[in-house]
């Protein structure tokens, strides 16, 4: 993709984290780690493990409170959003270890991720008429629609626990799909896949992007799948941010090379 | 080779969502309400509806609210005969003490001060889980025990503690005989598993299970842990208070405190456990399995020609009641509801084996 | 002064009884995870086993050494068959399945041992000296009484959770129970045997039911309403945390005095009967305020 197709294709700043810092008793998770997120970006986040990624998409989406720093998201500046608070601002995320509702369906799965948009009293809910009829009807369509999307019908009625690795986490990413956010959190969307599912999940990432025009943030270890897919790159390293900008600046980055990416021998 | 689903595909979502969506379920739900309604009635002996089939009927009851709880929303509670107690007192006092109230608005009033009650005692569960609930419900249980017992208020004054419900007429109809009391029982059993089975299967039950399973990534999709649990606590305390109001009215008359102690819970919780956790018929189940076996087992001793002491079959009757709950958690910890599935799993493909 | 003394002083010493039940509880979770609520049962099933072998024995030349041998063996072999029949089918359950298989031990526990043994009220007389005394003279007038056998149970628990304290830290056994309680699937990858593990913690837990049903025993006679002491430990465990042996002694005297005071003090002016709820709602207002209890540890759950 060129760059000014690019630099048209992405909006203004979304997300704008400022000097976040964190610390769990003594240990310091992240250390005055600041950088941005474009309107319809696709923005990865690299670096060693332990090096605070998990723990700074926790912060964005409100489950971890900074001990100092701010994030501004749409425009609103606060220390900490209320985890419910995220998820009515647009913004849905998938784990590094699978967060599913083991004891439901896959369908059942994905029909929790459009919670917020149902709006049925209790009593209706009660009798299963009227509008909560309606309402789950809808939502159903919506979701066929994902699980179409994703190439996960002939699995829409087995129980998650069952599933295999792979098709668990496709489940995962339709369920934070279903609440069509603004912006999606992916923590290892990869990580346990062979190169043909890799090669899925970056196709249906890439249309999410394209189709729905959401914002990504991505954590991944494959460079060659962070390469391709994002447009700009954060490294970080113990906590502290060691670069910031396009994958090929990142590549480049003498900082990155010795902590993370090494060199060809 | 009866039970196939062959040539029956859902055209849409609507039908999908269908409790009942092959056809031949329905037949056979509908024939089993037949019976439930009409044959029942006609032929079973008196000692049969009072000692065995209204009991069940109400404990099913019972059950199917603390299902609610623990087993689709995750909160386990020791606190189920406090709160059938609360129904129960409820129930009288409203009776007693307004006498021109409909007993049907009664019972309701006595649901919802049951329901008002558990919202209370479930405030815990927001800030704690598992064992430490279970501890938190039981302080509910005992102190409830001990308020129902010390307040003379409750009991409206009466000296010995043990208090006699007035009887229920509606409508004009008395509800004395035990034909009538198994009907009035039936009918809201079946009103209210289909309640259930309705929130169960729309946003409120969702919320429920994605609570029980992992409340944080829960929180995080937007479903708000209080109200998730607490609306749990809600409508399990409803059901169970309506029990605990039938129970005292139609199936005990009089009662005393002991009626709804820690056993009572203990009882309760394992009909959710041997019938199946997150199973509406699991409750129902459960509850005949543990109101029918006790009956058994004193029958026992005589089929088998040994006499023993009253005292000796209550032991027996403990020891075996205990190795059946391990020995269910152990071969089947999914309870009496999945290997009822897993039976009509091999009816439909009988009479091949596999 | 003197009588506020001797309800303290009785108070502490029904929460050396409710602790030496607890330690049995905080053992077992400690190292396998589980909660066992037949703990209670396991005590009266003991007391019962010990009394009813004594009376069997009594023309022997020395029925309480024997019938005290004969109990430990039994004990033993009923951690062995519990752990044979029942933990080892449930190994990677979730607790909450191994809790009420541990409902359903009591029940059979409870069933068995008076079909076996027989449900009247037994004198149990081990040689603890009942003769009260009396102390601090000096600082009361007409001194505090305090029973002798009081004095002697809280010997025997303080002994015990020195015993079982150096135990845990310092024996190789003992970190392997801790290694057991923290993840038995980690733990089976180096090589510690579980099913030995689980035996000899149960069977620990038995004669701490022992040591706690001839203590219980002796004061109070050995009764049913004995195994019903197994739900004034879950207060207990809240308090001193679920896995702290020194919270089970600290959290039982808190509980102990606290009962006696506040039906001493407070029963009159509501007729009664607090003792039947007081420690729950101490526990359930810990449980709002400090979950982990005095001594437990905080469990942070990762995202």
């Amino acid at each position: 993709m060129s760059a000014t197709a690019s630099a048209r294709r992405l909006g203004d700043v979304l997300l704008r984290l400022q000097g976040i810092s964190l610390s769990f008793g003594g240990v310091k998770a992240l250390d005055d780690v600041s950088f941005d997120v474009r309107h319809h970006e696709i923005r990865a986040i690299i670096g060693p493990n332990g090096a605070g990624k998990s723990s700074l998409l926790n912060v964005i989406n409100g489950v971890y409170r900074p001990s100092q720093g701010v994030v501004t998201y749409k425009g609103a500046a606060r220390r900490q959003m209320r985890p419910h608070e995220a998820a009515t601002q647009g913004i849905a995320r998938t784990f590094q270890n699978i967060a599913l509702f083991k004891g439901m369906s896959v369908l059942d799965n994905i029909m929790t991720g459009r919670t917020l948009k149902m709006h049925a009293g209790f009593l209706f809910q009660c009798l299963y008429f009227g509008k909560a009829r309606r309402e789950e009807l809808e939502h159903r369509e919506r979701v066929e629609h994902i699980i179409d999307f994703l190439q996960i019908e002939h699995i829409r009625k087995t129980p998650v626990g069952r599933l295999a690795y792979g098709l668990q986490k496709r489940v995962e990413l339709a369920r934070a799909l279903a609440a069509e956010p603004e912006l999606l959190l992916l923590d290892e969307p990869m990580a346990g896949m062979n190169v043909e599912e890799k090669e899925d999940m970056c196709r249906f990432i890439l249309d999410v992007n394209d189709e729905f025009g959401t914002t990504i943030v991505l954590i991944e270890h494959d460079m060659g799948v962070v390469m391709d897919l994002s447009d700009r790159v954060v490294v970080l390293d113990y906590g502290r941010k060691i670069g910031d900008g396009s994958p090929d600046e990142v590549r480049g980055n003498q900082a990155v090379i010795d902590a993370y990416l090494g060199v060809r021998h | 080779m009866f039970y196939r689903e062959a040539g029956q595909f859902k055209t849409s979502y609507g039908a999908d969502q269908a409790v009942f969506p092959i056809h031949q379920d329905r037949i056979f739900v509908a024939l089993w309400l037949a019976i439930a309604f009409v044959l029942v009635p006609l032929v079973s002996s008196e000692y049969l509806l009072r000692a065995i089939l209204i009991p069940l009927l109400i404990l099913a009851l019972a059950a199917l609210g603390l299902n609610l709880l623990v087993g689709y929303c995750g909160q386990l509670s020791l606190g189920t005969g406090g709160f059938m107690a609360v129904g129960a007192y409820a129930a009288y006092n409203l009776c007693v003490r307004v006498p021109a109230l409909n007993p049907f608005v009664a019972f309701l009033l006595a649901g919802g001060v049951a329901t008002l009650v558990g919202i209370a005692f479930g405030m815990p569960s927001l800030r704690i889980k598992g064992y430490y609930l279970a501890v938190a419900t039981l302080a509910a249980q005992f102190f409830l025990d001990w308020v129902f017992s010390r307040v003379a208020w409750f009991t409206n004054n009466t000296p010995s503690g043990s208090i006699t419900a007035p009887p229920i007429t509606l409508f004009q109809l008395s509800f004395d005989t035990p034909v009538r009391k198994y009907l009035l029982c039936l009918t809201i059993l079946a009103l209210f598993a289909m309640v259930a089975k309705n929130l169960v299967r729309g946003r409120i039950g969702r919320a429920w299970m994605a609570t029980r399973d992992m409340d944080v990534a829960a929180e995080i999709i937007g479903i708000r842990p209080m109200y998730a649990k607490l609306s749990a606590f809600a409508v399990s305390s409803f059901f169970i208070g309506v029990a605990g109001g039938l129970w005292a009215f139609v199936h005990l008359g009089s009662w005393e405190p002991l009626a709804f102690d820690v056993n009572r819970s203990f009882s309760i919780l394992f009909m959710v456990i041997i019938g199946g956790l997150g199973s509406i018929l699991g409750s129902i189940l459960g509850a005949a399995f543990i109101t029918v076996l006790p009956l058994l087992l004193n029958q026992l001793p005589q089929w088998l020609g040994v006499s023993m002491s009253t005292a000796m079959i209550s032991h027996l009757e403990a020891m075996i009641f205990g190795c059946l709950i391990v020995f269910f958690l152990i071969k089947e910890p999914l309870g009496l509801a999945r290997l009822w599935r897993i039976g009509k799993e091999k009816l439909r493909l009988w009479p091949f084996p596999y | 002064m003197g009588f506020f003394l001797e309800v303290v002083l009785g108070g502490l010493m029904a929460g050396v009884l409710y602790s030496l039940v607890a330690l049995g509880f905080v053992l077992i979770f400690k190292a396998s995870g589980v909660f066992n609520f037949a703990q209670g049962a396991m005590v009266l099933f003991a007391a019962l086993t010990l009394v009813r072998l004594m009376e069997l024995l009594k023309h022997t030349f020395n029925p309480l050494l024997i019938a005290l041998l004969l109990t430990i063996a039994v004990m033993i072999a009923l951690a062995w068959a519990i752990e044979r029949l029942v933990l080892r089918p449930l190994v990677n359950q979730p607790g909450i399945s191994l809790f009420m298989a541990t409902l359903g031990i009591s029940y059979v526990l409870d069933g068995f041992g008076q079909a076996v043994w027989g449900s009247d009220v037994y004198v149990l007389d081990v040689g603890i000296p009942k003769r009260p005394l009396v102390l601090l003279e000096s600082v009361v007038p007409g001194g505090v009484l305090v029973p002798s056998e009081d004095l002697f149970a809280a010997l025997i628990a303080g002994l015990l959770v020195v015993g079982l304290g150096v135990f845990f830290q310092k024996t190789r056994i003992g970190r392997a129970l801790r290694a057991v309680a923290d993840d038995h699937q980690a733990a089976q990858s180096v090589g510690i045997p579980l099913n030995y593990i689980w035996v000899i913690v149960w069977a620990v837990a038995g004669l701490v039911a022992l040591v706690a049903g001839i203590v219980w025993g002796s004061k109070l006679g050995v009764q049913f309403s004995l195994g019903l002491i197994a739900l004034k430990a879950l207060p207990v465990l809240i308090l001193g945390g679920f896995e702290s042996i020194l919270g089970a002694v600290v959290g039982g005297l808190i509980i102990g005095v606290g009962e006696k005071l506040s039906e001493v003090y407070l029963g009159p002016r509501v007729g009664g009967g607090i003792e039947n709820w007081f420690a729950y709602v101490l526990a359930l207002v810990f449980l709002l305020v400090r979950p982990e209890g005095l001594f437990g540890e905080r469990h942070i759950d990762r995202v």
